[in-house]
């Protein structure tokens, strides 16, 4: 039946693709993940009433935030090509993608991690200092655990806004399910393979979007 | 204990400077229940968040046990305040983690061993009364034993003074007065001492030793409680006193009383920190052979014994009536015969 709908595609690619997309996204939402937190904590921690309040460092940290967050994916890739040939030592296939795709997501995920610290209780923050906490123990003992279900939610929807990424960076040749469509579907008319390409993409999304929500609601004991 | 001398704390908004708290002078006796009672805005909340630091003196020294906590860099500050247990009014537990987890949150900060933490936190579950909930969530608990949680880890570090911060406010009476319950109780077993602040003079009454009148920033009014409620100075603390006793002038008319009840005498009874005579009227009753008639009253219980006003009336023989109020000057409670008010 595959053959008889989908006459141009080949089973041998559509695996390779979807796991080229699989790595790029995986890896793409594990650097996200470590440098959006800490981005987020600066935000937070330095901004108005933060531990470190710091008019000075929020400042610094919001313009690269702001920066990165309003250059288009599209050109970002561009923009990085010098960077990710001086990083990777290529700019093709599914590696070369990685450092637009966590310069381009943590500073997304950095503004919702700053959402998520903003809405932990003042109130238990001003409890750990009553006990005589560090603000290291705050900030790991208190703030982290306390919005980590925000955290999880929004990790969740950055790495379903990455994995559209990786279909942009497929078009200048990073590999995947985007660049598969894109060249072998869109370019040799071959339909069945973009329409393929399509249904592997939202399953992925489905399932990221599922484990997130799966996540989000074990860790949420409010 | 604690040593409070001219303290003062400014904020400064945009376009005004705000004395929250103005120039305040406090002393403090070790195993005593203090209390601070003021109406919202009286700076009552500034100043208990002064005596931990959790907000910074414009001027003014505070002492805690031979301490001067003003002048203390800040790792000392962190190590001082784990003998300073604080609960809140919205209780601010950590929903992330088990009453077990919470109760343990301070040995933590502390480095208390985990094995030690484990006992120390069985024990403490057991003391403010939530033997087999330790494995709860907070979101799965009452109001009230969400405050018992908050009591269990202020005073999991052993502390020398636990302070409340309108620790009942956002409880309903019955559970109010099982939480003070088990502050007196842990006063009593630990020797604690405790500052409350509150807007509830039910709550002085109930538990305080000593009491502070709190006004603009100011302490107006201070002293025993029992004083304090007998021979209240001020407009704002006549109020508070009022919250619990009712206000006697509007609430008794002697008028009616008199026009009512004719024959003998009537006789208004002061009941002042009363634990001896608290039998009075069946003692009289027993004693002489009157007929006592009880007219209007209330009578209240404060730490240090009964407080409040009650107004009979005796029929019987001039002598005898006579003979029954001497009996009674004889006691400690005060009487006054064929009263005005």
């Amino acid at each position: 039946m595959l053959n008889q709908w989908f006459p141009n595609v080949s089973m041998e690619d559509m695996v390779t693709a979807t796991n080229e997309t699989l790595y790029m996204t995986l890896i793409s939402v594990a650097g996200t993940f470590i440098i959006g937190l800490l981005l987020g904590l600066l935000l937070f921690l330095s901004g108005p009433g933060g531990l470190w309040q710091s008019k000075i460092l929020n400042m610094i940290t919001a313009s690269l935030v702001n920066v990165f967050r309003a250059i288009p994916f599209i050109i970002l890739i561009l923009l990085l090509f010098p960077f990710t040939d001086f990083l990777m030592g290529t700019i093709r296939g599914p590696n070369a993608a990685l450092p637009a795709l966590i310069i381009g997501g943590a500073p997304f995920y950095a503004r919702l991690v700053e959402i998520a610290l903003k809405e932990v209780d003042k109130g238990v923050v001003e409890a750990a200092k009553s006990m005589g906490s560090k603000y290291s123990t705050i900030v790991f003992k208190v703030l982290l655990p306390e919005s980590m279900p925000a955290l999880i939610s929004g990790i969740t929807v950055t790495a379903i806004a990455l994995i559209g990424y990786t279909a942009v960076a497929g078009a200048i040749g990073a590999g995947g399910l985007g660049d598969f469509a894109y060249f072998y579907g869109f370019q040799r008319s071959n339909w069945d393979v973009v329409f393929m390409c399509t249904i592997l993409i939202i399953i992925i999304v489905f399932i990221f979007q599922f484990i997130g929500d799966l996540v989000t609601r074990k860790l949420d004991k409010r | 204990m604690i040593t409070i001398k001219g303290l003062s704390k400014i904020f400064q908004t945009k376009d005004q400077e705000v004395r929250a708290v103005d120039d305040l002078s406090l002393d403090i006796n070790k195993g005593e229940i203090y209390g601070v009672i003021g109406y919202s805005g009286a700076g009552k909340s500034t100043f208990i968040r002064l005596l931990n630091r959790l907000e910074d003196p414009t001027e003014g020294s505070i002492r805690i046990d031979d301490q001067d906590f003003t002048s203390l860099s800040k790792g000392k500050l962190r190590l001082a305040r784990q003998e300073i247990g604080m609960i809140f009014q919205h209780f601010n537990l950590l929903w992330s983690r088990t009453v077990h987890d919470n109760i343990a949150f301070p040995l933590e900060i502390a480095g208390v061993p985990k094995a030690e933490r484990r006992k120390r936190v069985d024990d403490l579950i057991e003391l403010v009364g939530l033997k087999g909930r330790g494995g709860s969530y907070p979101s799965q608990l009452s109001g009230g034993q969400k405050q018992r949680v908050g009591i269990a880890r202020a005073l999991a570090n052993n502390p020398k003074v636990l302070l409340c911060d309108e620790a009942t406010s956002a409880l309903d009476p019955e559970t109010t007065d099982s939480i003070l319950d088990l502050l007196v109780d842990i006063n009593e077993k630990l020797g604690l001492t405790i500052v409350l602040i509150t807007h509830e003079m039910h709550v002085i009454r109930k538990i305080c030793h000593q009491v502070a009148v709190m006004e603009q920033g100011k302490i107006v009014e201070q002293g025993d409680v029992l004083d304090v409620f007998l021979h209240p100075q001020r407009q704002v603390t006549k109020k508070f006193v009022d919250q619990v006793m009712g206000d006697p002038e509007k609430e008794t008319s002697m008028k009616l009383i008199k026009d009512n009840y004719q024959a003998g005498e009537i006789i208004r009874l002061h009941f002042v920190g009363e634990s001896t005579n608290q039998a009075l009227i069946s003692e009289i009753s027993r004693k002489f052979t009157l007929d006592v008639n009880i007219l209007h009253g209330k009578i209240t219980q404060t730490q240090k014994g009964a407080y409040g006003t009650m107004y009979v009336q005796f029929e019987g023989e001039q002598d005898e009536i006579e003979r029954a109020i001497q009996y009674i000057r004889s006691t400690s409670v005060e009487v006054e015969v064929n009263p005005n008010a």
